[in-house]
């Protein structure tokens, strides 16, 4: 399964890829709009300091403890891809306790919050990596 | 008190699009950009933008513009703006004025004033896509004759030769002036593509030895990095006498470029000023000049084709001649509007001639004296696109330089600000967060495709000529006419007006 892989050398930390998760997930059609004056609740983060920068992510791991975590089902693995149901969490962030990547968030409803690979919204592949403009993230079989 | 003006660039922002993600903040090395948190909103200091469109292009809701402000001293057409502002800043700094990249004067092109010649009629264009074209081509010294052993079958010693698989190179750039990333893009572009490029003055970095066969070693007044293993490193070494956008001067590296890896590559001192002579200071004569071909070619156990490239100046043709009796294998000239890394903004926008005249008149003095076959040709100083390529082909030329598009390639804007440093898209930059805002993967991918498109556009040119060679195009004028020109600048050309 092609999943998101981070280039930490050629990440510059220009963010780009926070607001263009943020806006793919947004449901609505202009960037502007969808995210001007609004706290944003982007599903992949960029960490870092002057000397280097990454951006993180859900790994879509193979055995995810999140999925086990879940006190309420909401996390599933669908296809690969570890998925939320948005509908049963409850916030009780066992998911954010146990995942060893920090790739979970508490959203914009107070719900968990993950990388589904843009496959289910308007983009239909991660929004990060087409806006990535040095390739430092990457979205590929490996 | 300083002598003050209006920022030459405004910074245009739509409020209604800009979502303050501070994309523009962060990518700015000249902090034009910045964000006030009691407003929530980005604000810029004009001041310092060199408008090289970074944050325009990254800017994920297009909020942004840079425009030329249009706050101007009152209309004077012989004491322009810029004549006064570079007064003014002469006045502040009693500096000499310094400016990047090539001559950006109104001077003529005399590309666009030349126009390329179709079959019609009498003789078959050919399609490229149907019937084989070559585009290789050698440099290097051509026999005058065939020569056959005591069987009749041809001898094939021939001067050492590069061979390229298109008529273009990238010329040199040195790793100090541009960054590691661009030179490994350049590297493995040339590699892929079967061509050369450049090691300019700066040496060669261990790590890019091994792509020897596509780089050409330069030694330059100042010789830096040169020891016998760069010289046989490359496929040709190239002698440095001039450079098109600073003709007669030698170059300044500042020591804030010399970090650690470039200090080594050029084996001077880290932090050092790294200053390249005007002269070589063992060359005063074409004899000089020779001492030192011979010194290359023993080094590289005449193996190599030696490249002396010279600046297009006055009697270029007689210096070119010179060269071509020198034992060089290849003559490269750089014509006025070449570009640089940094020089005298006089000496960039003032001395020189256009590569066109340089060309020509080389090409034609080379042929009447009955050494063309000595040398190669090739021409550099903006070449601009395939059709430059062509002409510049048709008019003598054996191949051509290309760097200032290469550049364009890798991102470059052609903001003119390379000798501050601070390049926003790390190619002029050493500062290793720049630097790795090029990512070699990327740059080597679009100079690929920008060769790869010229070659293709180059074969479409020959085709429609009827021609399925460049060795057939070389030096063929007759498929060439001008527009718009004098009868002297014609002659200098030496094609016919356009309906002649």
């Amino acid at each position: 399964m092609k999943r998101i892989f981070v280039n930490e050398e050629w990440c510059l930390g220009c963010h780009l890829c926070e607001y263009n998760c943020a806006f793919a997930n947004s449901g609505m059609k202009n960037m502007a709009l969808a995210l001007k004056g609004k706290k944003i609740f982007p599903k992949i983060h960029v960490y870092g300091n002057d000397k280097i920068n990454f951006a993180v992510s859900c790994r879509h791991c193979e055995d995810p403890l999140c999925v086990k975590a879940c006190i309420s089902g909401a996390l599933h693995i669908k296809d690969g891809r570890v998925c939320i149901d948005k509908t049963k969490c409850v916030g009780c962030y066992s998911c954010i306790m146990v995942c060893p990547y920090g790739s979970l968030s508490v959203g914009e409803t107070g719900v968990a919050s993950k990388c589904e690979l843009c496959l289910d919204n308007a983009c239909g592949s991660p929004a990060c990596v087409k806006g990535c403009p040095n390739n430092a993230i990457v979205y590929e079989e490996r | 008190m300083a002598l003050l003006f209006y920022p030459e660039f405004e910074v245009i922002r739509n409020e209604n699009r800009c979502i303050a993600c501070r994309v523009c903040e962060r990518q700015c090395a000249n902090e034009v950009h910045s964000f006030d948190s009691q407003t929530g909103r980005m604000i810029a200091d004009e001041t310092k933008c060199v408008n090289c469109q970074r944050c325009v292009s990254l800017c994920p809701t297009r909020a942004l513009k840079i425009v030329k402000s249009n706050c101007n001293f009152k209309e004077n057409a012989n004491w322009q703006d810029d004549t006064i502002k570079e007064i003014y800043k002469q006045a502040n700094s009693g500096g000499v004025l310094l400016s990047s990249m090539g001559n950006p004067k109104p001077f003529p092109v005399y590309w666009d004033k030349i126009l390329i010649n179709a079959s019609q009629v009498t003789n078959p264009s050919i399609d490229p896509l149907r019937e084989p074209m070559e585009t290789k081509v050698f440099l290097g010294k051509k026999p005058n004759h065939i020569e056959r052993d005591k069987d009749g079958k041809l001898k094939f010693d021939l001067s050492p030769q590069l061979e390229l698989s298109m008529p273009i190179m990238f010329s040199a750039m040195s790793y100090g002036s541009i960054s590691y990333n661009a030179h490994k893009s350049l590297a493995t572009a040339a590699e892929e593509l079967g061509i050369c490029y450049n090691t300019g003055e700066g040496g060669l970095h261990e790590d890019f030895y091994v792509y020897g066969k596509n780089t050409i070693v330069q030694v330059a007044s100042g010789r830096f990095g040169v020891h016998e293993d760069y010289l046989k490193a490359g496929a040709a070494v190239e002698i440095k006498m001039g450079q098109g956008a600073k003709p007669g001067i030698g170059g300044h590296l500042p020591g804030a470029k010399i970090v650690a890896d470039v200090s080594r590559t050029r084996m001077i001192p880290e932090g050092s000023d790294a200053i390249s002579p005007a002269p070589h200071h063992d060359i005063y004569s074409i004899e000089d000049l020779r001492q030192l071909v011979y010194s290359l070619k023993e080094a590289t156990e005449y193996k190599k084709p030696i490249i002396v490239k010279v600046a297009a100046v006055h009697n270029i043709a007689a210096i070119a001649s010179g060269i071509a009796r020198s034992g060089a294998d290849i003559i490269a000239i750089d014509g006025f509007r070449g570009g640089t890394g940094a020089a005298p903004t006089r000496i960039r926008d003032n001395v020189g001639i256009p590569v066109e005249l340089a060309l020509a008149a080389v090409d034609k003095r080379l042929r009447d004296e009955g050494i063309r076959n000595n040398v190669s040709l090739v021409v550099g100083g903006s070449i601009r696109s395939a059709s430059d390529v062509v002409k510049a082909i048709a008019l003598g030329a054996d191949a051509c330089y290309i760097a200032t598009a290469a550049l364009l390639a890798l991102g470059c804007h052609l903001c003119r600000t390379c000798q501050s440093g601070k390049c926003n898209w790390g190619i002029a930059t050493q500062k290793p967060e720049l630097v790795k805002r090029l990512n070699p993967e990327i740059g080597k991918k679009h100079l690929v495709n920008l060769m790869t498109a010229w070659r293709h556009e180059i074969k479409e040119l020959m085709g429609g000529m009827g021609i399925n060679s460049i060795e057939a195009l070389k030096g063929n004028r007759l498929m060439l006419r001008g527009i718009g020109m004098t009868e002297k600048e014609l002659e200098i050309l030496g094609i016919s007006h356009a309906g002649e």
